[in-house]
């Protein structure tokens, strides 16, 4: 039975029972994020992170949280108060209603109730995230308009440009998953890698559906709505208390919602790896605990990101997005209808052999690499004035520089020298010594 | 199309997908006004980025209308594509623009309330022909029947963008283009020529070609005193000219009188209702 017949049939308080679920999933999730996240990086650095409140300090970002709600709220001025308020509330609304859609598990009985480990499977699941996170930014454009303040503004314009730029890119990567599974519905992508998983069946749009969720969610390398070094605090300069918290809830359910997508789309979903539907390990709720362990790994790679790249200057972050992934998306798309199209024309005609596809396949690489080949090598142009240059691309000292030579050291003698001036010799000996030693290094 | 089903309701008892749910009405009665709502909203509010909120709340509505109306794929496609990127943009713009501008209220077109005017009747006039023969003519179907033949919703409004309205389909795509083309060509600025903009790299050759390589000395703020406007000294007691401020030298004495007396101390006391934010 598929999941969206397991769905139809469940009773109000089942439903309630998922609803309460998912939310605790999520804000579980993301104070466990947190303290995760800052032991991770802390490791990363050669310290020891939080490790105070609770055993090994795990309840550190409960703590936070607690002290979050207690500190007082301020309004600016200059804020406009409506939407000052609208704001946080809109950026974490949808970020849990994307949570929906993801199938947490395989057929499951709770309570004797037979049913999917999902709230709703609609036929336009993918496009329910998509919504939701465009939606999302409204939280952060708003905050950043409403705040009455340079510096939240700017947080906000980069904001906008940013997600919807990469959202575009985003969506493409998805195309191609939708055409391989022949479906929207998030349960039935799951379904149609039983035979197997995208990541590598699809593997551009994986990295470009890769890249762009780390964009799409405002993280390090990608975090320029927030720069700490730019823009104060960006987006949420002025919040404090409650409606930070919120921001910050907002942006970490993101972060676990589009690892659930990119688990859902890429990486089978519930599903164990090497044995079949029918096993014992895909069965019931051991596919939530796979679920769970791969939207970590997700997760983990997020942490890991932050803890290792330095963040991008703003017009090579959106050259990255419209040059470089939009159109690898497109030609890539373009690719897998082909293939599959010609995959389609040739199985209807009887099929080729495998001998005759290698055949095929071998000559196209032959062409490209003569073509390649072909193509004349592009001349520097060379300008006799230019400073010399080594290296990255800026003026620096070449390589191969003359240090002018130390002077030889010069033996003293000190027993034939008479008493007043072995002194200053001595001092000359030691600083040349010392010259010397530095120009080896 | 929903009152139209709530207005036939007697005559429609015996097609099913035609009744009316209670579910149904209940998300009409709340979403209707809601839109409405939004749409008057956007229409007399004073500021202009509460204009396009409100007409998100428009859209959102009719987004999750079009749902309920077993279109699933049409209505998120709305709030994806009209909430999610138009209004951003339209948003993006006013936020350009600034908070506290308002609208001109000269006119510039002549002649432009009265086109507006009749463009408006003329509009007016399309909109209730259209919705009275709809609600007259045309027999109501409901998409459930066809939701659940070829492979869906989503497959059926593909296959009939693909076939049928093909030519349609490219035309808009292609005026979409135009568009698109038509902006880049009024904002494209020439990056080869007089007017281009020196590339980082240019510039630091540059730097190191002229005869200071290193950057220029700061004021000498701290060290005698903290005004910018303080020069720095060289080891030999003289005024190193490029430690001053050309904004400051250039500036007549009298308009930096107010400056000098603050920064001295000589200057009026502090406002009282200055931490309060009132405007004294």
């Amino acid at each position: 039975m598929s999941s969206a017949e397991l769905l139809v049939d469940d009773p109000l308080w089942l439903i309630l029972v998922k609803v309460v679920g998912i939310f605790a999933f999520l804000v579980v999730m993301t104070l466990f994020m947190i303290n995760w996240e800052r032991k991770v990086v802390a490791r990363m650095q050669q310290r020891p992170g939080p490790n105070r409140v609770g055993p090994n300090g795990w309840l550190q970002s409960l703590a936070d949280g607690l002290k979050l709600a207690f500190k007082e709220d301020i309004r600016p001025v200059l804020a406009d108060k409506w939407v000052y308020f609208l704001a946080p509330v809109i950026s974490c609304i949808p970020a849990f209603v994307a949570f929906s859609v993801i199938p947490l598990g395989g057929e499951v009985s709770i309570f004797g109730e037979s049913t999917a480990l999902q709230l709703v499977d609609l036929p336009v699941g993918v496009l329910v995230v998509l919504a939701c996170s465009s939606l999302g930014v409204y939280g952060i454009v708003l905050s950043g308009w409403a705040s009455g303040s340079p510096y939240p503004l700017l947080g906000a314009l980069r904001s906008a440009a940013q997600v919807i730029s990469y959202e575009i890119a985003m969506g493409l990567s998805i195309v191609a998953v939708v055409m391989h599974s022949h479906s929207l519905s998030t349960a039935e992508i799951v379904d149609a890698q039983s035979t197997g998983w995208y990541f590598y069946l699809l593997p551009v749009s994986f990295i470009i559906y890769l890249i762009s969720m780390v964009g799409e969610t405002n993280r390090a390398p990608f975090d320029l709505p927030e720069a700490e070094s730019e823009l104060v605090g960006g987006f949420h300069t002025e919040y404090s208390s409650l409606k930070f918290a919120l921001f910050f809830l907002a942006e970490y359910v993101n972060m676990v919602t589009v690892s659930a997508l990119a688990t859902t789309l890429f990486l089978g979903g519930w599903r164990f790896p090497f044995v079949g539907d029918d096993h014992v390990l895909n069965s019931g709720w051991f596919g939530l605990l796979w679920f769970v362990i791969k939207t970590l790994a997700f997760l983990f790679v997020f942490i890991w990101l932050r803890g290792t790249l330095p963040r991008l200057r703003y017009d090579q972050f959106m050259r990255l997005g419209w040059k470089f992934l939009v159109p690898i998306a497109l030609v890539w798309f373009v690719a897998v209808a082909f293939a599959r199209y010609l995959r389609q024309e040739v199985e209807a005609s009887g099929g080729l052999e495998t001998g005759t596809w290698l055949m095929l396949i071998g000559g196209f690489l032959a062409v490209v690499l003569l073509i390649a080949f072909l193509l004349p090598d592009k001349r520097e142009p060379h300008d006799p004035n230019a400073v010399p240059v080594t290296g990255g691309g800026y003026p620096v000292p070449p390589l191969d520089l003359q240090v002018p030579k130390s002077p030889p050291r010069r033996q003293v003698p000190v027993a034939e020298l008479p008493g007043d001036q072995t002194k200053e010799p001595a001092a000359v000996t030691a600083a040349s010594q010392k010259e010397a030693s530095d120009g080896r290094v | 199309m929903i009152s139209s089903l709530l207005a036939q309701q007697p005559d429609a008892v015996e097609r099913v997908v035609d009744t009316v749910t209670t579910g149904e009405a209940v998300s009409f009665w709340v979403l209707g006004p809601l839109a409405l709502a939004g749409a008057l909203g956007m229409l007399f509010a004073r500021n202009a980025v509460h204009s396009a909120l409100w007409l998100v709340l428009t859209m959102l509505s009719l987004g999750v209308l079009y749902m309920v109306q077993q279109a699933p794929f049409l209505g998120f496609v709305q709030i994806i594509v009209y909430t999610g990127a138009i209004m951003m943009l339209f948003l993006f713009v006013l936020m350009l623009v600034g908070r506290d501008s308002s609208d001109s209220v000269v006119e510039v077109l002549r002649g432009q309330r009265l086109a507006a005017v009749v463009i408006g009747v003329g509009f007016a006039g399309l909109v209730v022909a259209s919705i009275s023969r709809a609600l007259t003519d045309v027999q109501p179907v409901g998409l459930a029947a066809q939701n659940t033949q070829n492979g869906g919703n989503v497959a059926n409004i593909g296959e009939a963008l693909f076939t049928d309205y093909l030519f349609p389909f490219e035309l808009t795509s292609a005026l979409l283009i135009t568009a698109a083309v038509g902006a880049m060509v009024l904002a494209f600025t020439s990056r080869t020529g007089q007017d281009a903009k020196k590339t980082q790299r240019q510039l630091v050759e540059e730097r190191f070609r002229g005869n200071r390589p290193g950057s220029l000395p700061g004021p000498g703020v701290f060290a005698t005193a903290n005004s910018v406007a303080t020069p720095a000294l060289l080891p030999d007691g003289s005024v190193a000219s490029e430690s001053l401020s050309e904004l400051i030298e250039t500036t007549a004495k009298e308009r930096l009188e107010d400056d000098v007396a603050e920064v001295s101390g000589t200057g009026h006391d502090p406002d009282a209702h200055a931490l309060k934010g009132e405007s004294s």
